[in-house]
């Protein structure tokens, strides 16, 4: 793909920055998630590596102009490494009132605020809550740029015939156009996006606005430079754009086609986790039954009726969803059954706050279900690994004939950068073995390796056997109350998880070995955590960090890794889950950040702690 | 492969494992019939499913030389949705009772109905939990007096077939435990039914609710209690010297006393069309219930509909016709890409 060029007549200075971070906000109606693909989309397209972070509301249209709708999409883009959406936005644009005082505050002091002056009114600054106009006091505290956009988008669309309605609507991409400009983005692929999208006057408007934006930029005095950020150096491969949503239905395609068995996925519409739902729902064609059941239950339940008839069987959903599955998550433990649970987790608990992020359904998922009921756990850390923990999921759930259940969260889901696509042929391939041999056939009976039970589905002649939740006698699989075989089947099912160890590599820590201060992270806040240490290492500070893939069984050697150093910090989006089970299963004084404010973690926040630990 | 099936016989459907239902229930009744019935049904053993909730009719797979799921409570209909989408070729077969299938399970008994997934769903109706020991049940009769319940019931019953109807089933029948015969027919009319078969099993719980169906088990009161429903048939029960008929007219069910030898078509007596379109005739047979009418027994409703199995596999088919058999390589790279070069 080529990059597009600038409309002629370019003049201005261009300035050269490493790395920049933009927030687009406004009502929850203006199309603010749009604009922010877009803008990745383009940025992606410029070869900077990025880190989005999209953050909305959980209602489809709150009222305009309040705070409640204010909806915002970050981008941090860079000619070097990028790990997180940056903690305070270097520019800010905000399309009325609320977006602004929504957002003032996480705005770097200096950094540009562009807005849109139009939607400066005095209804819309009572609805913001605003008892006078903000703009002039931050004149000298920003780089404040008013930029009529409302009446600059009406009159570029004066000659068409579209409704006022309509017209309104195509604003966003003057803002867009605006910051393709400042930031010498290439217009091609929203232009040929919008050729696709839309028809007749629309695409003509839409055409019309965003280059009207692009323009206002080279023309309007208000900007006296432009900039432009280098090309990262990536390692050389073909790229897309991922989040990791999208991330994680593909692996989920990948893993049918690399196991050879069609997957039947059973779920219920809940949010952050219907996207994988819809993604996946598209792919009939790879023989994927996606199955929308009436409730959390019917979903899980259904696709462990598709694990016992030989499926790859999985389910997706969000924590008041979870909660509700796991007595069929029980079941699967007792029956030992092959199937995938993802828990794409929110803020809680209850509803709690739909659409923001959380890491809080940890112990849930490793204790929330009734007696002793042992699962794998995996949490991937970046949204491209959500495409290969589910890979990793579903031949863990084969191999040893487990549920095994994914913790990805809400910024995981919704979060883009840039994924090298893999090679299709070096991704692991893992043939499927049902039992077909009668012969010393028990429903019970066990490989000695893995302790899997043998995986006998309906339709092979001469293994036809009951299973179910009532306690198993070991090898047979019939009913059995006898005090003795439910401690053994117990055991064994604690011991067949434990086993997973010999799968999990040995864990690594990212700067030295040994030393005063370990950061432990798990999931999506590996960016945030690795970039604090990282920043805190290079200032010549004694810490270190590792991140948990693995949350059940651990790695082998992470008692080992804790007690080289002297502190242990475990850093998480709750109110201390990991840092309880790492504290009880190593019986050592590790310490606690927590977070639940429904928001990743800042660099500066992890920085602030490690500087307070070691007394820096 | 037909010849292998043709010498099964009922002990192949036997399993090895000890049947531990109270001495008399009905349950033994329905399990020796459905034994019976299974060899005849041209399905090769291994290919027969048998799925449950909780409860005591729910320990049915237990005692089928099949395949087996005992699940949990109230959720059986959505294992067995699971089992049956994935592997449409199989006999799959759901075993409830009127506290799994409509209190806890309601939910998904009333989804798996409308969805028409080809399944047989045999509700056992004792109207009372049996295996937590004698509390009522959605189906309890109005001011029945039990555990839970010293005054009286005060919820209002809900009636099975009613309920089936009501989820716009396709296949609804009626049978009652000790009448081999009738069970056999209707477990055959199920099995040859594509789409959801829905049967209400009329069953006797002798320790907690004793008699609850004694005079439609009875062989001396069955044809006075009993209202029999054949296909093209005038809707006529009692004895000899007591004949009456059923005339609905409006959805309204009204009485018509029958001399012996009168012919009930010309006395307005209603024929049964258990294939009318529309589910207000069977509603209103539904209504039927003692003591001023005989209870409904056989088929009430058989229409066909495409099932939910099949539409899914139409649906996979059509993709692959459209777009070829999916390709990994080609989804990765799918939309805007951008190659990085060393």
């Amino acid at each position: 793909m080529s990059t597009a060029k600038a409309p002629a007549g370019a003049k201005k200075p261009l300035q050269r920055v490493e790395h920049v971070a933009v927030r687009f906000a406004g009502d929850s109606g203006d199309g603010m998630q749009l604009t922010g693909t877009k803008f990745t989309e383009s940025t992606a397209l410029a070869g900077n590596d990025l880190s989005t972070l999209p953050d909305f509301p959980a209602e489809i249209r709150a009222p305009a102009g309040t705070l409640a709708g204010v909806s915002g999409f970050q981008i941090h883009f860079a000619s070097t490494d990028v790990r997180t959406p940056a903690d305070q936005p270097d520019v800010l644009v905000a399309m009325n009132p609320a977006a602004l005082r929504a957002n003032l505050g996480d705005v770097r002091r200096g950094g540009m605020l562009i807005v849109n002056s139009d939607a400066f009114t005095d209804k819309n600054l009572e609805r913001a809550g605003y008892a006078e106009d903000p703009l002039p006091s931050l004149r000298d505290r920003y780089q404040l740029v008013e930029v009529p956009l409302s009446r600059l988008n009406f009159e570029a669309l004066q000659d068409l015939s579209i409704s006022q309605r309509d017209a309104g609507r195509c604003k966003n991409f003057f803002a867009l156009g605006l910051m393709y400009w400042l930031y010498s983005r290439p217009l091609e692929l929203t232009l040929k996006w919008i050729d696709e999208r839309f028809q007749g006057e629309m695409r003509e408007a839409n055409r019309r606005v965003l280059m009207a934006g692009y323009h206002f930029g080279e023309t309007s005095e208000l900007f006296p430079v432009s900039f432009e950020v280098p090309r990262a150096k990536i390692e050389p491969g073909v790229y897309r754009n991922i989040t990791g949503n999208t991330a994680l239905a593909w692996g989920v395609v990948a893993a049918s086609v690399r196991m050879q068995r069609p997957v039947f996925l059973g779920a219920y519409p809940i949010t952050p986790a219907s996207d994988v739902l819809h993604e996946l729902a598209k792919h009939r064609h790879f023989g994927i039954k996606t199955f929308q059941a009436e409730d959390e239950i019917a979903a899980a339940s259904s696709a462990v009726g598709a694990a016992f008839a030989g499926m790859l069987g999985m389910t997706v959903t969000s924590g008041p969803g979870f909660l509700l599955k796991q007595e069929a998550l029980n079941l699967a433990v007792v029956a030992e059954l092959p199937l995938v649970a993802v828990d794409i987790q929110r803020a809680g608990p209850s509803t709690g706050m739909p659409t923001k992020t959380e890491q809080a359904d940890l112990l849930m998922a490793m204790f929330g279900r009734s007696s002793d009921s042992p699962v794998p756990v995996l949490a991937p850390a970046t949204p491209g690994e959500c495409f290969t923990v589910m890979l990793e999921a579903f031949r863990l759930a084969v191999k040893y004939m487990t549920p095994v259940v994914v913790l990805s969260d809400g910024y995981l889901a919704n979060s883009a950068e840039p994924w090298r696509i893999p090679d299709v042929d070096t991704l692991p391939r893992h043939g499927i073995a049902f039992r077909t041999d009668p012969e010393g056939f028990a429903p019970y009976v066990r490989d000695d390796e893995t302790l899997a039970r043998p995986w006998a589905i309906p339709g092979t002649p001469g293994l036809e056997h009951r299973i179910g939740g009532i306690e198993k006698q070991d090898v047979t699989g019939n009913v059995s109350y006898l005090p003795d075989n439910h401690q053994r089947m117990t055991d064994l099912r604690h011991a067949k998880v434990a086993r997973i160890v010999q799968e999990i590599p040995p864990i690594e820590p990212n700067g030295a070995d040994a030393g005063r201060l370990l950061v432990v992270g798990w999931g999506g806040t590996h960016g945030a955590i690795t970039s604090a240490v990282d920043d805190a290492r290079e200032d010549g500070l004694d810490v270190s960090s590792i991140h948990l893939r693995h949350l059940n069984p651990f790695p082998a050697n992470l008692g080992d890794v804790l007690r080289r150093f002297e502190r242990v910090l475990v850093a998480e989006l709750n109110a201390g889950q990991l840092v309880r089970v790492l504290r009880a299963e190593y019986l050592i004084p590790a310490e606690s950040l927590s977070k639940v404010q429904g928001q990743p973690f800042k660099v500066a926040e992890i920085r602030a702690r490690i500087e307070q630990l070691l007394g820096a | 492969m037909a010849e292998a099936i043709a010498k099964l016989s009922k002990k192949d459907f036997e399993s090895d494992q000890e049947v531990r239902w109270c001495p008399g229930c009905g349950d033994y009744s329905v399990l020796a019939n459905v034994q019976r019935v299974m060899p005849e049904l041209g399905v090769p053993r291994e290919n027969f499913v048998f799925v449950s909730g909780i409860g005591c009719s729910s320990r049915f797979p237990y005692y089928m030389n099949t395949y087996g799921f005992h699940t949990i409570h109230g959720r059986a209909p959505a294992f067995a949705t699971g089992i049956k989408l994935s592997r449409p070729e199989l006999s799959v077969w759901v075993i409830t009772g009127d506290g799994d299938g409509l209190s806890i399970g309601g939910n998904h008994l009333l989804h798996v109905i409308r969805r028409n997934v080809d399944l047989q769903i045999l509700l056992f109706n004792n109207r009372i939990y049996g295996l937590t020991k004698g509390q009522f049940s959605p189906t309890s009769r109005l001011g029945m007096k039990n555990k839970s319940v010293p005054m009286g019931v005060i919820d209002y019953p809900v009636d099975p077939v009613a309920f089936a109807l009501g989820a716009g089933a396709t296949f609804v029948a009626r049978t009652v435990d000790v009448d081999a015969q009738g069970l056999q027919d209707v477990l055959r009319r199920a099995h040859a039914h594509p789409g959801t078969a829905f049967v209400e099993i009329l069953q006797n719980c002798p320790v907690y609710n004793d008699g609850e169906w004694e005079a439609i088990e009875d062989k001396r009161t069955r044809v006075e209690a009993g209202l029999p429903l054949e296909h093209g048939q005038a809707l006529v029960f009692g004895p000899k010297g007591h004949r009456r008929g059923i005339r609905i007219e409006h959805g309204v069910p009204q009485l018509v006393e029958l001399r012996d030898d009168e012919d009930p078509i010309a006395a307005g007596v209603t024929v049964h069309d258990e294939k009318h379109e529309g589910p207000a005739y069977a509603f209103a047979l539904a209504t039927l219930a003692p003591p001023e009418f005989p209870i409904p027994v056989g088929v009430l409703r058989a229409v066909e509909r495409p099932s939910y199995e099949r539409l899914l596999e139409r649906q996979i088919e059509t993709a692959i016709a459209a777009r070829g058999a999916g390709d990994l390589r080609q989804l990765l790279h799918s939309g805007d890409t951008w190659s990085v070069e060393g």
